[in-house]
């Protein structure tokens, strides 16, 4: 396939799918009638900010999937590896076990605060004292999952030690992620960030690349291993913690889109990054609203499950593909 | 522009490595396992910050180039010739232009060029996953040819093959090196080395124990001195052969 088709076919695609997705949902909205008096209030209130939501968040966590499995190396590799997007769940439980929550601002500003204290961590361990040839990226990797078990088990504690039901509740419904009742606030917090961290994404392309054939060739090649480390940290960091603070933790996105883009390209990281972010957003729009159609009882079935459901399998399958050795 | 390694000492790995190295020729470093020769070759490439000495490239250290500037003039092989996507073989060959940025115009006539000069043409719309050994060994190669560099430095790039592809890539670099290239390689089969190299460094226990033409840096005292056995070559040219005991 030509290099520029994929992207043109899943920019189509969200062109298409972004308005019908704003027709479905517990109210169905017919676009010949719009006459009804809600009509207007739910599109421009609830599903607009909510489907703009879902496109950024899916953007971010698709392109960041793929940078990370560039920078990996590693098919299995998804966003959360670094631990941001756990620091930045943590930051958002602590905000809802302490009752601050109650101001709108509070959860994602704590939340924003976990993902920035985790990229500072990070980024003090990667400009520790130089590692060896190899295994530099392993070690950081390694580093990143450590934070990550950490923030999970703080987690964990938060919620054994929640002060009232109400808040145990809210943070464990939180915790599973979801865009319901998001509004134009979230896009304006999330967006900015998340295009700053693409674009910082965009910019490591060709050192990924080049990690194809390894660090050491990558080296020769004339990649700064210590630069990459730092735009993976703030990129990732970004983006990933840009969509916790809006969206809570939704998982899967990241490591399930660059597979199902990467028979479409030419299998580069750089080339993935694109089709990655159009195919998370789509995905994410449209996981959004099937969760809003599917009648369940007390709301609707959280996006975080939703994916997750989807994600388990996928990854299962993945994982029989490359006993193969087919992926 | 000659490539010099002056007193170039990593601790642990070279102690005060002296050599030179000139463009046009077929450089060849062999020596026992552990000798230092992957260290050396890494410092050449200024892929190893010497923790003494320094190496030079024509005027100037290494270490005083951007990245860029030695990626351009360097182009290193490493040995684990890892890929880690399944790419084509045209899309492995263009990755040898990233330091470059040059338009892709300019790009693709490079990948072209390289993927003429080591027969992959046929190859080039293949995964490179579906490559034979040598045929992997080639596209690897190619894909440093298509960064036109002017040093080639290559640790042990004939090492997983069969003979007949050793020939062929050597006479790859023996081609290379008489267009101008300096090509710099491990190896670690005597014979090729006295057969093929212009130059041979004989590295053991991170000095050199040797340094000159194959028939005085392989002669038999080094190889008894060095390797510890008793070998004697025979025939004559380039078809000398090594008989051990």
């Amino acid at each position: 396939m030509n290099r520029a088709t994929l992207p043109l076919v899943l920019g189509a695609l969200l062109l298409v799918l972004f308005p019908l997705c704003l027709l479905a949902g517990q109210v169905w909205i017919n676009p010949f009638d719009p006459a009804g008096a809600n009509a207007t209030v739910i599109l421009a209130q609830l599903r607009l900010p909510r489907a703009v939501l879902a496109v950024v968040v899916g953007a971010g966590l698709g392109a960041a999937g793929a940078a990370m499995q560039g920078y990996l190396r590693n098919p299995l590799a998804d966003p959360g590896l670094f631990g941001v997007a756990p620091l930045a769940a943590l930051g958002a439980v602590l905000s809802l076990f302490a009752g601050y929550a109650v101001q709108p601002f509070v959860l994602p500003a704590m939340a924003l605060a976990g993902a920035a204290g985790g990229m500072v961590l990070l980024a003090l361990i990667a400009s520790g004292p130089r590692t060896g040839l190899a295994g530099g990226v392993a070690l950081f990797t390694l580093a990143g999952m450590m934070l990550s078990s950490l923030a999970g088990a703080l987690t964990s504690l938060a919620i054994s030690l929640a002060p009232n039901p109400f808040a145990l509740t809210e943070i464990v419904t939180w915790l599973m992620g979801a865009l319901t009742d998001r509004s134009w606030h979230d896009v304006a917090l999330a967006a900015p960030l998340t295009a700053l961290g693409l674009a910082v994404l965009w910019r490591a392309g060709p050192a990924l690349d080049a990690l194809t054939l390894g660090e050491l060739a990558a080296r020769s090649m004339g990649l700064d291993p210590a630069t990459l480390r730092w735009m993976m940290v703030v990129g990732v960091g970004l983006v990933v913690g840009a969509g916790v603070a809006a969206a809570g933790v939704i998982g899967f996105v990241g490591l399930m889109v660059p597979h199902i883009v990467r028979p479409f390209t030419d299998r580069r990281p750089s080339s993935l990054l694109l089709p990655s972010a159009l195919a998370g957003a789509l995905l994410l729009l449209l996981a959004d609203a099937l969760c809003r159609c599917l009648p369940l009882a007390g709301g609707e079935l959280r996006l975080g499950i939703a994916l997750s459901l989807l994600g388990a399998p996928f990854f299962l399958h993945l994982l029989l593909r490359l006993r193969r050795g087919l992926a | 522009m000659d490539l010099v390694a002056d007193a170039v000492t990593v601790v642990g790995r070279l102690r005060e490595v002296r050599a030179g190295l000139a463009p046009g020729r077929l450089t060849v470093i062999c020596g026992p396992n552990g000798a230092g020769k992957s260290t050396l070759l890494s410092a050449l490439a200024g892929l190893v910050e010497p923790d003494g000495g320094r190496v030079c490239l024509g005027q100037h250290r290494l270490a005083e180039l951007t990245a860029r500037e030695r990626a351009i003039a360097i182009g290193y092989l490493p040995q684990a010739g890892e890929v880690a996507w399944n790419v084509t073989v045209e899309t492995l060959v263009r990755l040898g232009r990233l330091p470059h940025r040059t338009p892709a115009r300019v790009d693709a006539a490079a990948t072209m060029a390289a993927l003429d000069a080591l027969d992959l043409n046929a190859l080039a719309a293949r995964e490179v996953g579906t490559l034979s050994g040598g045929e992997r060994a080639r596209a690897l190669l190619a894909r440093v040819l298509a960064g036109q560099p002017r040093w080639i430095l290559a640790d042990e790039p004939l090492a997983a093959l069969d003979l007949a592809h050793q020939q062929a890539l050597l006479a790859h670099f023996r081609r290379l090196a008489g267009q101008g290239v300096g090509v710099v390689v491990v190896v670690h089969d005597l014979a090729l080395a006295m057969n093929h190299a212009d130059h041979v460094i004989v590295l053991d226990r991170g000095t050199v124990a040797a340094n000159g033409p194959p028939h005085v840096a392989l002669a038999e005292e080094v190889l008894s001195g060095v390797w510890g056995v008793n070998a004697r070559w025979v025939g004559d040219g380039r078809t000398r052969a090594l008989a051990i005991g």
